[in-house]
């Protein structure tokens, strides 16, 4: 018998029930809400009279529809997004979960909010109605997006049904050369892959270039693993996680920190586990990428230009023709020469401290281009206390980026922060779907040292060759 | 939940690649809090101009596609967020079945919560399928759940795998929470367990 992933081995100790077909119930550690994707679900309770089977293990923070204006306290002008927020409010307090309102410094985006107060820990089970919940996967947790019904599920029994996905292995090799990042990274295995090359696998990212990227690099990593269509994204834990980890307000401590070490140890994969897929990239091939097109497989190196639909195959000639003709761009232009409207910094790809430090190296001293609306909207309010601490703000304001309050923003624009149709923008994000920032909007994904290169430029920019 | 046996009806063809939950249903129509009302929506951006007027040759616009109960789409139908909006809008327009090549995997199972069976069917299926969509309102394809079977209005037909315990879910139109309170012994004792094994969790 071969050994097991660390897919397997949490997949393992999670398995509250099989039934003869091999359909699970797989029990679930911590279970993360936010307002759009929960109002139905606890309405199901209410109306089938049914309590949080496990309220202490649930935490819930409002996010997509926050406004992220300084002015945010005199409440959501959009009728429904209030009452969205409104009912995750009354929810909270009704069942009895773990809550951070609005008014709380330590709001935000629920994926950097979690790791933030020590809720996600290696081992264990992590779901939430969003699809980037594979963020924690970066914790060695196996974290996972559900649909309303499975939130539901989960608030009233703590499981899922569940059918084990395979297991897919992605290695990057050596190291990335100045410039390129975790980002860069994650965009060049979709691109790789393509958006459906992950579907029906748990991905494990492991390698040198992995190894050595900070636990925010990593959280970037795992974020994306779902635009690769991966159920969920791994990275085994190790120093630099549990360092990340201990002293936070949720992590263990003493004797039951002693106890979680020994057994966080073993969470790796064995030498000889079976993966079922395996998919290696030279982490010093990889250079700085942006997508051209609307779908986050659309990845080009910065250097290259953009493609002609006659270079694809298949459906893919279709898809493309429509993708440059919503994005307003002409086969073989330089990716360098587009110009960009505005820039967004920020979401749970990118909005930690250590990108906001990577922008902030970049546009010391240096100037927002003329016309270019930019702006930085930090993942939690704690991401932003500490980048005002560190005096990135400063830097910020003083370049003309607007400095907003922590949420989602113009990741989904749910809230006032969108695209006028046409627009143009360079942003950290995660999708660069058709309308995702705003009706008609065209989005183009890249790093956060890229993003703020091309705040600068006003176009999009090698961050290697920006002085 | 409805249960889910033959179905007899129009599919509309949509050949495009990665249809994303983004198309299905715009953002800007997640701030319902309730489940049903979102049909209208369906496809939004692409079936509306700014002013709500119907853009003509929309699939779903189109006379013989109005009524459509299938879809007949391009592969990774469903990608992008985990919006469960999307089946809902889906089957609040009517839409009972869709098939394609692959599937999002949030999507594909969000889709047997809501009455809706996905379809998973090689290439050479599809574009069969795909042909036999285009032919409009004159055109009948018959899913069977049953028999896991989908047939042109010619006659041709193609088997499907589906897991056992959705279709099972699905047939019997059986409500999960319901079923999984049922193990619930089994949930206190990994509990129990779990609680020794990992106390700090
Ligand atoms: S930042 Fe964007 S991707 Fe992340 S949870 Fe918010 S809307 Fe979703």
């Amino acid at each position: 018998m071969s050994g097991k992933t660390l897919y397997d081995k949490i997949w393992d100790a999670h398995v509250a029930h099989e039934a003869e077909d091999g359909t699970c119930l797989l029990y679930i550690d911590r279970h993360l809400v936010h307002e759009v994707t929960s109002p139905q679900a606890f309405e199901g309770l209410r109306l089938a009279g049914r309590p949080v089977h496990a309220p202490d293990k649930t935490i819930a923070v409002p996010d997509h529809n926050v406004p992220t204006t300084l002015d945010r306290a005199k409440g959501i002008e959009n009728e429904e997004s209030r009452i969205q927020v409104d009912a995750l409010d009354t929810n909270a307090k009704e069942f009895g979960v773990h809550y951070y309102p609005v008014s709380d410094v330590r709001q935000g985006i629920v994926h950097i909010v979690g790791p933030e107060q020590g809720w996600t820990l290696p081992g264990m089970t992590v779901v939430c109605g969003d699809s980037h919940t594979a963020t924690h996967g970066a914790f060695g947790a196996l974290a996972h997006g559900i649909g309303t019904s499975e939130v539901e599920h989960v608030l009233a029994t703590q499981t899922l049904i569940q059918q084990k996905s395979k297991n897919m292995k992605v290695e990057i090799t050596g190291k990335l050369k100045p410039g390129v990042t975790a980002k860069d990274i994650t965009l060049a295995v979709i691109g790789e892959t393509g958006t459906a090359g992950g579907t029906g696998y748990v991905i494990e990212y492991c390698g040198e270039a992995i190894r050595d990227l900070s636990m925010e690099g990593r959280m970037t990593v795992c974020n994306m693993a779902i635009e690769g269509g991966a159920r969920a994204g791994l990275i085994a834990p190790d120093d630099k996680t549990f360092d990340y980890v201990k002293g936070r307000p949720h992590a263990p401590k003493g004797a039951q920190w002693e106890a979680a070490m020994t057994w966080w140890k073993t969470l790796k994969s064995d030498d000889d586990a079976h993966w079922d897929k395996v998919v290696t990239l030279k982490g010093e091939e990889i250079e700085p990428v942006v997508t051209w097109g609307t779908s986050p497989e659309d990845v080009l190196p910065i250097s290259a230009v953009v493609p002609a639909p006659d270079s694809f195959d298949g459906g893919k000639v279709g898809a493309a023709q429509r993708a440059l003709e919503y994005m307003g761009l002409t086969a073989g232009t330089p990716l360098s020469d587009i110009r960009i409207d505005t820039v967004f910094i920020g979401s749970c790809t990118n909005g930690r401290i250590e990108d906001l430090r990577e922008v902030a190296k970049v546009v010391e001293g240096k100037k927002v281009a003329d016309g270019v609306r930019a702006m930085i909207v930090p993942g939690s309010g704690l991401v932003r206390a500490q980048a005002e601490e560190e005096g990135l703000a400063e830097i910020f304001e003083k370049a003309g980026f607007e400095w907003r309050l922590a949420g989602c923003s113009m990741c989904l624009a749910m809230n006032p922060d969108q695209l006028a149709p046409g627009e143009r923008c360079a942003s950290t994000s995660n999708r660069n779907f058709e309308g995702r920032q705003g009706y008609k909007g065209r989005t183009h994904l890249m790093s956060p040292a890229m993003a703020a290169a091309a705040a600068v430029t006003g176009h999009l920019t090698d961050v290697r060759t920006f002085t | 939940m409805d249960k889910f046996e033959t179905l007899t009806g129009i599919a509309a063809p949509m050949p495009l690649v990665n249809i994303d939950t983004d198309m299905i249903i715009p953002k800007g129509f997640l701030k319902t809090i309730k489940r049903t009302g979102l049909g209208v929506n369906l496809f939004d951006e692409m079936r509306y101009d700014r002013q709500g007027n119907e853009i003509a040759d929309f699939v779903l616009n189109q006379p013989q596609y109005r009524s459509a109960q299938i879809l007949v789409a391009g592969d990774n139908f469903g990608c992008g967020s985990s919006r469960e909006h999307a089946p809902w809008a889906l089957a609040d327009f009517g839409i009972k079945s869709v098939i394609s090549t692959s599937f999002a995997d949030i999507f594909y199972s969000n889709c047997f919560k809501n009455g809706i069976l996905p379809i998973v069917l090689p290439q050479e299926a599809v574009d069969v399928l795909m042909k036999d969509a285009e032919k409009g309102s004159n055109a009948r394809m018959i899913v069977d759940l049953e028999a896991q079977t989908v047939t042109t209005s010619e006659g041709e037909s193609f088997s499907f795998e589906v897991d056992s315990f959705k279709k099972h879910c699905l047939l019997n139109g059986l409500d999960d929470i319901a079923l999984t309170m049922e193990k619930k012994p089994s949930i206190d004792a990994f509990e129990e367990k779990a609680a020794q094994a990992r106390p700090w969790v």
